[in-house]
Order: structure tokens, then C-alpha cells, then sequence
């Protein structure tokens, strides 16, 4: 009985990198196959999927969070470069984008202040702790700057970062049938909507409609941080 | 491929050391996208490379959220303790801010070309 025992490869491989990269990719795959045997489905969406097998395979296996994420950042960091690459779709629609400019600026102020002050009175009405409200304020915003924002308003960081991704969820999720419901249906206005309320995974959403959606909802994304930056602090200290 | 990997990362780079110095609030990849986006409105096209890769990219925006939404397994306890107020807040401002968004751009923009 020579090399090492089952135990210690567990222990050795649980700490590695690789395992928690291996696993977000692995959960992915799971996620996209799952979405295309439901015909894409936008209830069965990838990154739902994909965090609520990670989530189970966490609690099961008894890898914290944090050793996870050391392998998972690989794939986190590519958002930074990403983020950079909307602007491509963004230059291929700058005439419709151009021609929409004035409607985007109102209809992106209406979202921003929808969102942050639906968010806070539903979560206050409802029996949320004030933490938990301060860090759900900015959840229309990008990672990076809802986080920023919470750190500044009191919220706690890495809830908002959860807070963020739930947003897109939801937005991912339930946002077609809601825009449709609503009598939005033009690909422009879908998108616009999708990257304000939803960010990134609604942006993600809106490529699958069209690229006309995608880049309106990329440039959305992009503004909507913007707003949020600038809005809930400054509602933080009139409003609540 | 590598040249237009290349340029996305360093006009990230660009947009971090801006949002630095001149004290924004604006995170350094949408810095990154403005400086990209007026590179290519000064060059009049996209090259072809770099639409290959920012498809490539795109592509899979989704997978990119997976590690941070995976943060969740470290606020099981808040999430469970207050589930129906964060749940019940989440959906109906999410839902309400993509109404007032997509009616306000309907009603101002008209229903041309769809």
C-alpha cells in the first residue's frame, strides 16, 4: 500500500485551485446542457443552475467559500476584460443607440430610482434588518460599484455582491414574460430595460434575444452603475 | 488573437489608473469600454480579431457571474433567517424597475422598427 491515502488526495485537492475551477466550469456546462434540454427556458437559466449546484457541492463537501473562490477567481477576473468588449456590440449599434439617447437617459433615471427605492421600502416594509437593507440598496449596479456603494452607505460588501447576482437572476429569469406582460417588445427597449434593472446577467439574457438587445443592454449596464453611484448615496442621506 | 486580448486588457488597465487618479466612482472595465468603444469610433470599424474575441468573450458572459453568485453559500444564515423579506424586495423592485425602464423608453422612443 504505497502513495497516498484517500484521504490525504481529498485534502490536498479540496485546498488546490484547480478543484474550485474545475467545479465552477463543471456547473456551468451542467447549467447551459440543463437550459438547452429545456429549450432554453429562461426559468432554467445557466447561472442559476450552475450556483445552486456549487452552493449544494460546497455544503456537502465542507469546502469553505473562500478556497473555492482562490481557483474560481480565474474565472471571476475575465469579467473585468469582458466588460470592456461591450463596447464592440455598443460601436455596432451607434446609430440606433445615438437616435435613442434622450429616451435612454430618462428611462434610466425611472429605473434607478425605481430599483433603489422600491428595493429599500419593500425590504424595510417587510422586516429586513437595517444591514441587510443598506446592502440591498445598490443591487441594480454593477459588482464592483454596488459594492463600492454599500461600503459607503453602511451596507455589508459581500451581500451586495449576492444581492447583485440574484438581481440578474430574477431579471434573467422572469424579466421576458414580465417586458412582454408589459406590452415592451421592441429588441431595443428590452435590452435597455434588461441591462438597467438586471446588469450583467441580464445583459447576458439579452444577447440571447438579439444583438440589438445585447448592446443596448451592455451600454444600460454600464450607465445604470453610474446612476446607482452617484442616486443612492445621495438618496441615502435625503430619503432614509 | 493575443494583440486583441492585448487591448482589452490594458484598455482596462487604462480605465483603472484613471478611475484611480482622478478619484471616480466608476469601476476601470466601464472606463475600459468608453476608452475601447471611442478607439473604435477614431479607427471607423471593428477589426475582425478583436470581433472574434469580444464575441468569444460574450459568448459566455454568463459563466463569468457563476464564482461571485456561488457567494451565497457564504450568507446562508442572513439569506434563510430573512428569506421572505430579501426574496419578496428582490423580485418585485426587480420587476418594477424593468416596467418603469422599458415603459418610459417605449413611450419616448415610439414603436418605430420593431
Amino acid at each position: 500500500m504505497n502513495g497516498a491515502s484517500l484521504h490525504d488526495v481529498w485534502v490536498y485537492l479540496a485546498a488546490s485551485p484547480l478543484t474550485g475551477l474545475t467545479a465552477t466550469l463543471l456547473a456551468y456546462q451542467a447549467g447551459t446542457w440543463l437550459s438547452a434540454r429545456c429549450g432554453g427556458h429562461p426559468l432554467v437559466n445557466p447561472v442559476l443552475v450552475a450556483v445552486v449546484l456549487l452552493v449544494a457541492g460546497l455544503a456537502v463537501s465542507g469546502i469553505d467559500y473562500r478556497s473555492y473562490f482562490a481557483g474560481a477567481q480565474f474565472v471571476h477576473f475575465l469579467l473585468g476584460p469582458a466588460t470592456v468588449a461591450l463596447a464592440v456590440p455598443l460601436y455596432n449599434q451607434i446609430r440606433a443607440v445615438r437616435r435613442a439617447a434622450g429616451a435612454m437617459t430618462a428611462a434610466l433615471l425611472a429605473g434607478a430610482v425605481t430599483s433603489a427605492v422600491g428595493v429599500v421600502v419593500l425590504g424595510r416594509v417587510l422586516g429586513a434588518s437595517e444591514q441587510t437593507v443598506l446592502s440591498l440598496a445598490p443591487k441594480s449596479a454593477t459588482t464592483p460599484i454596488a459594492m463600492g456603494v454599500a461600503e459607503r452607505i453602511g451596507g455589508l460588501p459581500s451581500l451586495t455582491a449576492v444581492f447583485v447576482i440574484l438581481t440578474g437572476i430574477i431579471g434573467a429569469t422572469l424579466g421576458g414574460w414580465a417586458l412582454r406582460l408589459g406590452g415592451i417588445r421592441h429588441a431595443r427597449d428590452v435590452g435597455f430595460a434588461l441591462g438597467t434593472a438586471a446588469g450583467g446577467i441580464g445583459t447576458a439574457r439579452a444577447f440571447q434575444h438579439s444583438e440589438t438587445a445585447g448592446a443596448f443592454s451592455g451600454l444600460a449596464m454600464g450607465l445604470c452603475g453610474l446612476a446607482t453611484a452617484v442616486l443612492v448615496p445621495l438618496l441615502h442621506r435625503v430619503l432614509w | 488573437m493575443i494583440a486583441w486580448i492585448t487591448v482589452l486588457l490594458a484598455c482596462q488597465l487604462a480605465g483603472e489608473g484613471t478611475a484611480l487618479v482622478l478619484g471616480l466612482p466608476v469601476p476601470g472595465p466601464v472606463i475600459g469600454m468608453v476608452l475601447l468603444f471611442v478607439g473604435l469610433a477614431v479607427r471607423g470599424g471593428v477589426p475582425d480579431g478583436l470581433r472574434d474575441v469580444a464575441g468569444g468573450l460574450l459568448r459566455h458572459l454568463s459563466l463569468l457571474f457563476v464564482p461571485a453568485g456561488a457567494g451565497v453559500a457564504a450568507h446562508l444564515t442572513r439569506l434563510e433567517g430573512e428569506a421572505l423579506p430579501i426574496a419578496a424586495a428582490l423580485v418585485l423592485s426587480t420587476l418594477a424597475a424593468l416596467l418603469a425602464t422599458g415603459w418610459v423608453m417605449r413611450m419616448m422612443n415610439g414603436r418605430d422598427g420593431s
